[in-house]
């Protein structure tokens, strides 16, 4: 594997209270690769992901243990700014979020709150930001309307949108077409294979054959541990371990 | 129930019938019951305006409209115009507002997202409690403790700095005036915003927050961008509860106000609300026409509140249907 480390867990383990949720995770994501997290449900996959942008932090009584270098830098370090981190790697949530504001709006909320000021500069990465969700030319007609007016896969689009508008380096998805009909899924897996020429993609999925067609990358987890992680291919063909391969045959969860 | 032989018995079935019949009987009396209710609440609502309207018809025969234009109030000379009252009500409660508005969404902002989760039931504890102090505790505070403050520090500090308005100008007459009304009444209202602030801040989804986080916002941003714009039409109804009770407050403003039927540029002087007047002058209301005149007082303070309430319901309601938030 001669692919560039983009983020590197070493070590990380994550409390909630005394529940430790994740366990001694170390795992390298690779750059303008699809990483996918699968595991039953439980066994720490969000929990997990959330740390590798510092989401964690706002639940309150969480707490992490162990580094996650973002190019090197590790993010937990006392004088990284968190909000540095979250604009270079962005999320979608499992269940789509748009704000009750405009379609355009919500995609120039990232853009307003890091101080971009220029109408032009907005409405110029605006567009690009949606069609880079595959979804311009769904809405370009109605940009001022509500957000909460389009269908569930529209939504979740628009949320790609909008973590796209602020030019992130990482994106990461927990379970981001698990609300979604086979169609809408369909149009998310597609982005995500167009997605991940300009970044570099961590996706949760409880979605086994989700994570065959998209990922490269593919790690598996359980009860907070991550067993195996290997190219998408080997996890599903050839697993090294037999948790993995009792789950990938469907023996359990 | 007939039962056939070889049937099983339909125990369930027999039961979940009559308790249905049963259900339904009681529902009947509920509904009938509540709206019972309902209708005797409207009934005494109209009978109440009715006979205000009754009592106060001499006063408005009299006077018609130059009751609402004159701020002339001589009772001995039989002059009567509500202006000074209208006015004095209609600003203390302005002020009040103005000065409550953003200290209980501050303070419901404080106690939702921001105060440690121990301080927050404490906090909100106190602040309910500000809402069951009797009004008369809140008038002898302000007299004792207020006025004098406000003669002594805040009128000379405002004139200085803020005199070149007619707003903040003296004579001071020992404390109390128009702003002093306005400060008891905004500590008085403070808890109904508090209150209905923080109920509606919970429901603000931890979601759109998360949302608003992740693109890189700080807490404030989410705040400002976030959480109070889903916020404030349901604070916007607590504002209206609020003001509602500004407007018809009688003992506290009747002991700060200053009682001074005139109209002063001035907030730092004295002046007069229709609570007050009625308050003060029901017991002295000699002749059959100043008495009607106290009824039509509180009749317009009615009308007042009513139409006011009306309004802000209307507003909210148009914000409403624009953003669902
Ligand atoms: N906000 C939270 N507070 C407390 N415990 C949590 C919270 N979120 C998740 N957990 C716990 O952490 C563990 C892992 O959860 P999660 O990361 O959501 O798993 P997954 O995404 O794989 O389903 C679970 O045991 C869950 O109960
Ligand atoms: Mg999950």
């Amino acid at each position: 594997m001669t692919d560039q480390s983009k983020i590197s867990a070493q070590d990380l383990s994550i409390f909630y209270g005394a529940n430790r949720a994740v366990k001694n995770v170390s795992m390298e994501i690779r750059e303008n690769r699809v990483t996918a997290l699968i595991g039953p449900s439980g066994c720490g996959k969000s929990t997990f992901l959330r740390a590798l942008n510092r989401m964690n932090d706002i639940i309150p009584s969480v707490r992490a243990e162990g580094r996650v270098f973002l190019d090197g830098q590790d993010i937990y370090a006392p004088r990284v700014d968190v909000i540095d981190v979250r604009r270079r790697v962005g999320m979608v949530f499992q269940k789509s979020n748009p704000f009750p504001k405009s379609i355009f709006e919500n995609v120039a909320y990232g853009l307003r709150i890091n101080g971009v000021r220029s109408r032009k500069v907005i409405e110029q990465q605006v567009e690009k930001s949606l069609r880079g969700a595959a979804l311009w030319d769904e809405v370009k007609d109605r940009l001022q309307t509500s957000a909460l007016a389009m269908s569930g896969g529209q939504q979740q689009r628009l949320c790609i949108a909008r973590a796209l508008a602020i030019e992130p380096e990482v994106l990461l998805m927990d379970e981001p077409a698990s609300a979604l009909d086979p169609i809408a899924t369909q149009k998310i897996e597609e982005l995500i294979h167009d997605l991940k020429r300009d970044y570099t993609i961590v996706i949760v999925t409880h979605n086994m054959q989700q994570a065959a067609r998209v990922s490269d990358f593919t790690g598996f987890f359980l009860m907070g541990e991550l067993i195996e992680v290997d190219e998408t291919g080997t996890i599903f063909t050839k697993p090294t371990r037999k948790q993995t391969e009792d789950y990938i045959t469907g023996r359990f969860g | 129930m007939e039962k056939k032989p070889g049937s099983p018995v339909r125990l369930f079935s027999t039961y979940a019938r009559s308790s249905t019949r049963r259900v339904r009987l009681m529902d009947g009396i509920a509904g009938k019951g509540t709206m019972a209710a309902g209708l005797l609440i409207v009934a005494l609502l109209v009978l109440l305006l009715n006979e205000m309207f009754r009592l106060s018809l001499p006063a408005i025969c009299h006077f018609g409209i130059g009751f609402f234009t004159s701020s002339d109030w001589d009772p001995q000379g039989e002059r009567f115009g509500v202006l000074p009252f209208l006015y004095g009500t209609l600003v203390s409660s302005a002020i009040a507002l103005v000065i409550a508005i953003p200290f209980g969404i501050g303070t419901a902002l404080f106690l939702t997202e921001l105060a440690p989760q121990r301080l927050r039931g404490a906090v909100a504890f106190v602040v309910d409690m500000l809402a069951a102090i009797p009004s008369v505790v809140y008038g002898l505070w302000g007299v004792f403790v207020l006025a004098p403050l406000m003669q002594s520090h805040v009128g000379p500090f405002l004139e200085k700095t803020l005199g070149f308005l007619p707003l903040f100008r003296g004579p001071f007459y020992g404390g109390v005036s128009m702003l002093t009304a306005g400060l008891i009444l905004a500590v008085m209202v403070v808890p109904f915003i508090v209150a209905i602030a923080r109920e509606v801040l919970l429901t603000v989804p931890v979601d759109l927050k998360a949302a608003s986080y992740a693109l890189g916002a700080t807490q404030w941003e989410t705040i400002w961008k976030v959480v109070l714009p889903y916020s404030r039409v349901g604070i916007g109804g607590g504002v209206v509860l609020a003001l509602g009770r500004a407007l018809g407050e009688t003992m506290a403003v009747t002991m700060v106000i200053g009682n001074q039927p005139r109209i002063n540029a001035s907030i730092l002087q004295p002046g007069y609300s229709m609570a007050a007047v009625l308050a003060n002058e029901f017991n002295e209301a000699s002749s059959k026409l100043y008495l009607s005149v106290l009824v039509e007082v509180g009749l317009t303070l009615f009308l007042v509140t009513f139409l006011i309430n009306i309004a802000a319901r209307v507003l909210l309601w148009r914000m409403r249907s624009v953003h669902p938030h």
